[in-house]
Order: structure tokens, then C-alpha cells, then sequence
């Protein structure tokens, strides 16, 4: 999908701040997967288009980050840290509960990610960026179940304020 | 006398948790004085009387001097970049990310006070991605900065200028290396660049760029307010003044500590931190990082000075991530989740990290689940001296980047700590068929 009019305009102001444009790439994608869940192959050439580059190369930078998703839209990106102080305080664990308990689910999806810098409240993870610290399986699923039903209402999925 | 933390850089967002990152508390508790002052000073004054006087070394895990880092952008060279690293991704630091989200004014300040010191009228402040809440709360900073004349033309009426763009990141450990990060705010991927031509010299847009990191520049404000000398009055030896420490693992009170650096890791990790939990006792400990080398409960008394942990203990401060492990760990395990994070994370650029990491981290798989066999240690020994030639502290570099080297860090540690526990667990028996070596 291509950027709806408003975001257009976001666009181009996100190309102003930056004294040459290809500065803006990844800032544009981010744009583009709050807009459509995920980064598709047009919102590559799209964002190729808006700052003078080739798609191959805009595709070149997006696959080496791990916040773009490109294998289709998301709706919750459940990321759970196991590194290591999450290691020795269950984060595995949660992770496998939570990857088990959602398997199955289609707009949930639940990820292994590395450190997210809140190792004081181990074990942690994120719903759409969004943090939860001193988890637990039930804790957990309380909170992504929270946002499944729409009584707590999620952050875009490249972490975008909402609302 | 019991130990207490020396809060300088982490004072408001500690006694004001409800609003911190406020502007109204900002202004209310100081904020911005200090840029006041700085603008009626020399850039070069501020460069020499304040920073470089105060031994403020860089605080996201080189140490470099802050002030030195500075002196080496060409003179006459413009235009200058100030690119602020806040991509904080080294397992078990979290002082950034708080710093970010309870005290986003602070840094704001510092980069505005740094850029008219170094002359530049463009800063970008380089912020983790997946810092969503930090990244908000930034951002409103920036904007309410602008609206107060604190950012933008003609700041306070000096006649400096000043733009500041928070910069998205998208997840990549390696971002958070000086020229990664440069590569990254170009637009590409976050691969680090050789040096030389150092980043003051040729940084962002080829341009000449300092790249200090966010706990580096939130200390800078505090700096013209005590005044350099009285700054470096604090800390011991070379390593001035405090440093926010994150103690995480199997501690009774995890968390980020500020101390004046000279303490020792004991006072930091017992009393501070409450020690380890449950009342058992430590096997082992990381003192900076995924990337160092690991030390033991005998080195408890060492003071946090980033001198005599690097020339002494053959390991460094880094990022200031403490890692305290009990004694029911399992050190190969540790080591292993270690290299999975390097494993993942090597941009793929430089062939030792890149396939030096995955072929470990498959070692220290098999042996930290029980399928480990006798000769394990020294193949990853022998294979780990093409990454680090000599496996000696300081580690030799055949890598772009210090990541290379940081990949042996866990390995070397079990050879130095843990030889005897890890050959008893490796006693699995190699099934496949040896193969007869025949000479030509």
C-alpha cells in the first residue's frame, strides 16, 4: 500500500529535517509499518522513490533491522527478552509459554529479542514496544489478552504513540 | 562507613519520579541555566576550562576523553555534526533508557551546551528503536525546547544556531558503534566504517562529527554548573567523577546505581545492591557488558576506576553493566546465550566476528546442554587466537569494530575460571568416524 495523503505529508516533513535525504530512510519505513502493520515490497519502492535511492538498496537497509517486519502485517508484536540477566530469571521460560499459548493465534506474534535495557525488572518483554517488567506466564497473558479484547489499546507496531 | 550513591546525573529524575521529564520541572529544578551561561562563554573555553579540566571520559564504554574527542575535529573544517548515541544495546546496561525517559531535558541541554562548544549547527540524537516510551518523551522535549528558544535561530539571543532531529533506530546491537551509527543515520545498514579517518575528522556526510554517547553528554550540564576542576575533584585517578552503573542478575535490589567511581565492586554489588539473593553466594560476575571479560568473587575489592580494572583485571567498566551470577549457574550457559546475542547481531562485515561468532555459539550450545566433548575448550581456544590474536588483554583486533574481539571475552573467561568445571561436562564422545589423514 502506498502512503495515505496525511502520511505523505508526514513524509515530506520527515525529508526536511535531515540535510540529504536518504537520511530518511529508516524513519520512512517506520512510517510506512504504523501505517500498514509491516513493510511491503511497495512501501519499499515508495520510500526508494521519496529519497532518490533504488528500491534494492532502501530493501538492502530494512532487511538488516529487526523492527521491520516483512513477512505480512502484524497487529501485536509480543518481543520477550532471554538474554542473559532475563536468563537467569525465567525469560526463557516465558518466552516459551508465551510462543506456545499464542502459536495458534493470528494477531499475536510472539518473538525472542536481545536485551531491551530493562534488566531491573527481569524477566521483561514488549507489547508493541510498549513495556512489562517482573513478568510471569499469567501476567503476561493477561496484559497481551488486555489488548486482544481492546481494553488496553496498543502503541503502533513500529512502537508509534497512539491516540 | 556504609557506601552511598553520588547523584549528580540521576538527582531529578530520582527525587522527582512523577514529572521528571517535564519542562515545567525542568525549569523548576535548574534546567537550562547552564546553557544560559555556556552562551555568553568561548566555545574553546567551555572545550578546555570545563570539559577537558573536569577528565570526563565517555560513558558508553570506550572511556575515551570527552574533551580530546572534541580537539580533534580539524580546525576551519565546517559544516560540524554532533550525533548523540543513545542506541543502548550492550546486555545489561539500562542507564541510558532511563536517562532518556525520566530525564530527556537533561540531555537535550548537554547537546545543546556540546554543539556550540564544537561549533555545530546540527545535532542528531540517535535513539534505540525499541525505546518507544523514550522516544515520546524526547521528542516532546525537543519541541518544548523550540518553543522555549532553547533549540532553533538564534538561541537566546546569542546568535547561535541550532537544529535537533531525534533519530529513530530499528534495531541493531551494532548501531551503537560510533561509525555504525553513522552509517545507520545515512541510511544504510548500521555496518561500522575503518578508522582512520576518525569520525572528527570524517564522520556523518564525510563531515567532521562527534559522537558522544547520552549519559556522556547528560553529565556535560553538571560540569559548567560545578566547574571542571571541581568536576574532576570526584572519582579517582584518571576516571573522574560518577558513572551510572546497572546491576542486574541474582541481586536483591537490581537497579542503576550512581556512584562516584573509586568505590569497590563490593560496595556497589553488596551494599548498594543488597548482594546476591536468596542468601547464596556469587560464583562470578561481569563488570562491563556482554563484551568483558568476566571476574570472580576474589576481585570483589577492586575499585571501579577504569584504569586499574583494564591494566589489573585484564577486563573494562564498558558500559557500566554489572552482571552478578549465583552459585547455581551455570557458567556455560551464560557463555553461550552470550554468543547468540553476537552471533545475531554481527553486521557480517568483517569475517572473524561474522563467522567466528556462529561457528561458537554452536560450541557453546552443545557443551552448555550437555552434549560437550573433551577437546571443546581448546578448539574454541584455538580457534578464538585468529579472532584475538594471543587471547591477551588488551584484546588484539582483526575486526573493524571491537565487536570481533568482544566474541572471545566469555570464552577466555571459562578457560580462566572455569577449565576444570566445563571439561567435566564435556564428555560427550564424538561418534562420527574419524577420518584417517593421509599425506600427500
Amino acid at each position: 500500500m502506498s502512503f495515505q495523503p496525511e502520511n505523505r505529508e508526514k513524509a515530506r516533513e520527515i525529508v526536511a529535517k535531515y540535510p540529504f535525504a536518504r537520511s530518511a530512510v529508516l524513519p520512512l519505513l517506520h512510517l510506512a509499518q504504523e501505517q500498514d502493520g509491516w513493510v511491503s515490497p511497495e512501501a519499499i519502492t515508495e520510500v526508494a522513490d521519496i529519497v532518490g535511492l533504488e528500491p534494492a538498496q532502501v530493501l538492502g537497509t530494512c532487511s538488516f533491522y529487526t523492527m521491520y517486519k516483512r513477512d505480512g502485517q502484524k497487529h501485536l508484536v509480543v518481543s520477550v527478552c532471554t538474554n542473559v540477566s532475563c536468563l537467569v530469571n525465567g525469560g526463557p521460560e516465558l518466552y516459551e509459554h508465551l510462543s506456545d499459548q499464542y502459536a495458534e493465534v493470528g494477531d499475536v506474534e510472539v518473538e525472542e529479542v536481545e536485551c531491551l535495557a530493562a534488566c531491573d525488572t527481569a524477566p521483561v518483554f514488549q507489547v508493541n514496544y510498549e513495556f512489562y517488567g517482573n513478568a510471569t506466564a499469567e501476567s503476561a497473558t493477561t496484559t497481551i489478552d488486555e489488548y486482544r479484547s481492546g481494553a488496553r489499546v496498543p502503541r503502533g507496531v513500529s512502537g508509534g504513540q497512539r491516540g | 562507613m556504609a557506601v552511598t550513591e553520588t547523584r549528580i546525573v540521576t538527582k531529578r529524575l530520582r527525587e522527582f519520579t512523577e514529572d521528571s521529564w517535564t519542562i515545567d520541572r525542568y525549569l523548576a529544578t535548574g534546567g537550562y541555566e547552564q546553557l544560559r551561561r555556556a552562551l555568553t562563554m568561548q566555545p574553546v573555553d567551555i572545550q578546555d576550562e570545563q570539559v577537558k579540566a573536569s577528565g570526563l571520559r565517555g560513558r558508553g564504554g570506550a572511556g575515551f576523553g570527552t574533551g580530546q574527542k572534541w580537539s580533534f575535529l580539524p580546525k576551519g573544517v565546517y559544516p560540524r555534526y554532533l550525533a548523540v548515541n543513545g542506541d543502548e544495546g550492550e546486555p545489561s546496561t539500562f542507564k541510558d533508557h532511563m536517562l532518556i525517559e525520566r530525564d530527556p531535558h537533561q540531555v537535550v541541554e548537554g547537546v545543546v551546551i556540546s554543539a556550540f562548544a564544537i561549533e555545530a549547527h546540527q545535532a542528531f540524537i540517535y535513539v534505540r528503536g525499541e525505546f518507544a516510551l523514550g522516544i515520546d518523551r524526547l521528542e516532546q522535549a525537543v519541541a518544548d525546547a523550540y518553543a522555549k528558544g532553547f533549540i532553533g535561530k538564534n538561541i537566546l539571543g546569542s546568535g547561535f544556531d541550532l537544529d535537533v532531529v531525534v533519530h529513530r533506530g530499528a534495531g541493531a546491537y551494532i548501531a551503537g558503534d560510533e561509525t555504525g551509527l553513522l552509517s545507520s543515520l545515512e541510511g544504510e545498514r548500521a555496518m561500522p566504517r575503518i578508522k582512520p579517518p576518525f569520525p572528527a575528522v570524517q564522520g556523518l556526510y564525510a563531515k567532521p562529527t562527534v559522537v558522544n554517547n547520552v549519559e556522556t553528554l547528560s553529565t556535560i550540564p553538571h560540569i559548567l554548573r560545578m566547574g571542571g576542576e571541581e568536576y574532576a575533584k570526584l572519582g579517582v585517578g584518571r576516571s573522574t567523577g560518577t558513572r551510572i552503573f546497572s546491576v542486574s542478575g541474582h541481586v536483591e535490589r537490581p537497579g542503576n546505581y550512581e556512584v562516584e567511581l573509586g568505590i569497590t565492586f563490593r560496595q556497589l554489588i553488596d551494599e548498594l545492591a543488597g548482594g546476591v539473593r536468596g542468601g547464596k553466594k556469587m560464583k562470578f560476575f561481569i563488570p562491563g557488558g556482554a563484551s568483558a571479560p568476566w571476574l570472580m568473587p576474589e576481585h570483589l575489592d577492586a575499585p571501579l576506576d577504569m584504569d586499574y580494572v583494564g591494566a589489573e583485571l585484564k577486563t573494562m567498566l564498558g558500559s557500566g553493566a554489572i552482571m552478578v551470577f549465583d552459585e547455581d549457574v551455570n557458567p556455560a550457559l551464560v557463555a553461550w546465550r552470550l554468543l547468540k546475542f553476537f552471533a545475531h547481531e554481527s553486521c557480517g562485515k568483517c569475517t572473524p566476528c561474522r563467522e567466528g561468532s556462529i561457528w561458537l555459539e554452536r560450541v557453546l550450545f552443545r557443551i552448555s546442554h550437555g552434549l560437550g566433548r573433551p577437546q571443546d575448550l581448546d578448539m574454541m581456544l584455538s580457534f578464538g587466537s585468529t579472532i584475538v590474536p594471543g587471547l591477551n588483554a588488551p584484546f588484539a583486533q582483526t575486526t573493524i569494530c571491537a565487536m570481533g574481539p568482544s566474541t572471545m571475552s566469555a570464552v577466555v573467561s571459562l578457560d580462566r575460571f572455569f577449565r576444570e568445571e566445563i571439561l567435566e561436562m564435556c564428555t560427550a564422545v564424538d561418534a562420527r568416524p574419524s577420518i584417517p589423514v593421509t599425506s600427500a
